[in-house]
């Protein structure tokens, strides 16, 4: 079974998406920011990553730049699910290392797409 | 809607479209007319039927292109569009050197995500296709979706589903909450309104054709016999491709499918003369007689 980390500083936005993807037979691990889900990722690195942008203490594009840095770091695919809708954030989060970009709101079928088409599915 | 309501519906969609609904498609029949009666300050369905009755061309035209608005993402099912430009775009690159032209039919191209997505396949492939004339030609009954296909213009929810976020930074631009395509993937896209029961040989000949996720809807002989005329006007190197649940298999021998490329069906060169099922004719018969 594969583990996806859910990072969002919402807990409704966490329980929707361990919903979601328990429902993709993912094992759902959850932090609430950035900072947090880097020291989770030190101790064992997820599959895959579905990233708020906007949260305190790290933000997701901070923690995405730290990952990439880290030993197997380029490994889990990252999908950016946040409401930073607009191509700037878009370029930036390709640029940094994001492998997708989910637009809140989002539902399940947004959420299959998108890691179908990087392959986590 | 009473029982003779659903009856009268489902002779009214199979003549104007094709559309066979078999007694367990209750729900969708109220799912979509629901909302049009009460558009039309109506109090329900069986008020819509009356009006039909009555002659209301209007409203019929209405409920036949409600019925016959089919959901469609972009890069629907993704393996068809592999086999595209993994296959099948190389492969008539090399048949095709000596007039440089390609022509694709999307059958149904309801509001535009498949056609736009072939389009975006062979943008994809850049170089190799410059200087050649590459036609994408897409139909489909329902005249308001094609006016959305022509406008390029998709929600935040419509671009999010199937299409791959490099893609969608490439080729669309964003207007408020819209996602606008590029004037150069629209420009590559035709349109045209037609009616697979209707006679549509004056389309010319195609090298590629897409008609996925439409004949289910339609009954077996008239699934014949569209196949059989799709026959007539492709290539005989040509490529059909269908929708992940649909088939050719028991139906014609027109096609056969792939050897390793699911999906996709290549014209049968062993196949006797295409013919007609004669029980197909009936239907197409009433739908000419209009």
């Amino acid at each position: 079974m594969k583990t996806c980390l859910v990072v969002d500083d919402s807990s409704v936005i966490r329980k929707v998406a361990r919903r979601i993807l328990e429902g993709l037979d993912f094992q759902i691990v959850e932090a609430e920011d950035g900072e947090k889900a880097l020291e989770i990722c030190k101790r064992s690195l997820p599959e895959a990553v579905l990233l708020d942008w906007n949260m305190p203490v790290m933000d997701g594009y901070e923690f995405l730049r730290n990952l990439r840095r880290m030993p197997g770091g380029d490994q889990p695919k990252v999908v950016f699910c946040t409401t930073e809708n607009d191509v700037a954030h878009i370029a930036r989060a390709l640029h940094a290392g994001a492998n997708e970009y989910i637009m809140k709101p989002f539902d399940k079928d947004i959420v299959m797409a998108k890691f179908h088409e990087v392959g986590l599915i | 809607m009473t029982p003779l309501d659903y009856e009268f519906l489902c002779k009214l969609l199979k003549e104007r479209s094709g559309l066979d609904l078999s007694a367990d498609k209750r729900y969708l029949v109220e799912s979509r007319l629901l909302p049009l009666a009460r558009r039309h300050d109506l109090p329900g369905i069986s008020e819509l039927v009356q009006k039909i009755r009555a002659g209301a061309e209007a409203i019929t035209a209405e409920v036949v292109e409600a019925m016959t608005t089919n959901e469609t993402f972009f890069f629907r099912d993704k393996l068809p569009f592999d086999h595209l430009g993994e296959e099948i775009i190389p492969a008539l690159l090399q048949a095709r050197a000596g007039r440089r032209a390609l022509r694709i039919w999307c059958a149904a191209g309801s509001t535009g995500q498949e056609p736009y997505s072939i389009a975006m396949v062979l943008k994809e492939m850049g170089a190799a296709l410059s200087g050649w004339r590459v036609e994408i030609v897409a139909t489909d009954l329902n005249q308001a979706v094609l006016e959305k296909s022509k406008s390029g213009l998709y929600s935040q929810f419509e671009v999010q589903r199937g299409l791959p976020i490099q893609l969608l930074v490439k080729y669309f631009k964003q207007t408020g909450e819209m996602w606008q395509l590029d004037p150069a993937i629209r420009a590559m896209v035709q349109h045209r309104q037609l009616n697979l029961l209707h006679d549509f040989s004056h389309l010319g000949t195609f090298d590629v054709v897409f008609c996925r996720n439409v004949l289910i809807y339609f009954d077996q002989d008239t699934k014949i016999s569209i196949f059989n005329r799709i026959a007539k006007m492709l290539e005989p190197d040509g490529y059909l491709a269908l929708g992940a649940a649909e088939t050719v298999v028991g139906l014609t021998d027109a096609f056969k499918p792939h050897a390793t490329r699911r999906g996709i069906y290549r014209p049968n060169a062993d196949r006797r003369a295409p013919s007609i099922v004669p029980s197909a004719m009936p239907a197409l018969r009433l739908v000419a007689a209009r």
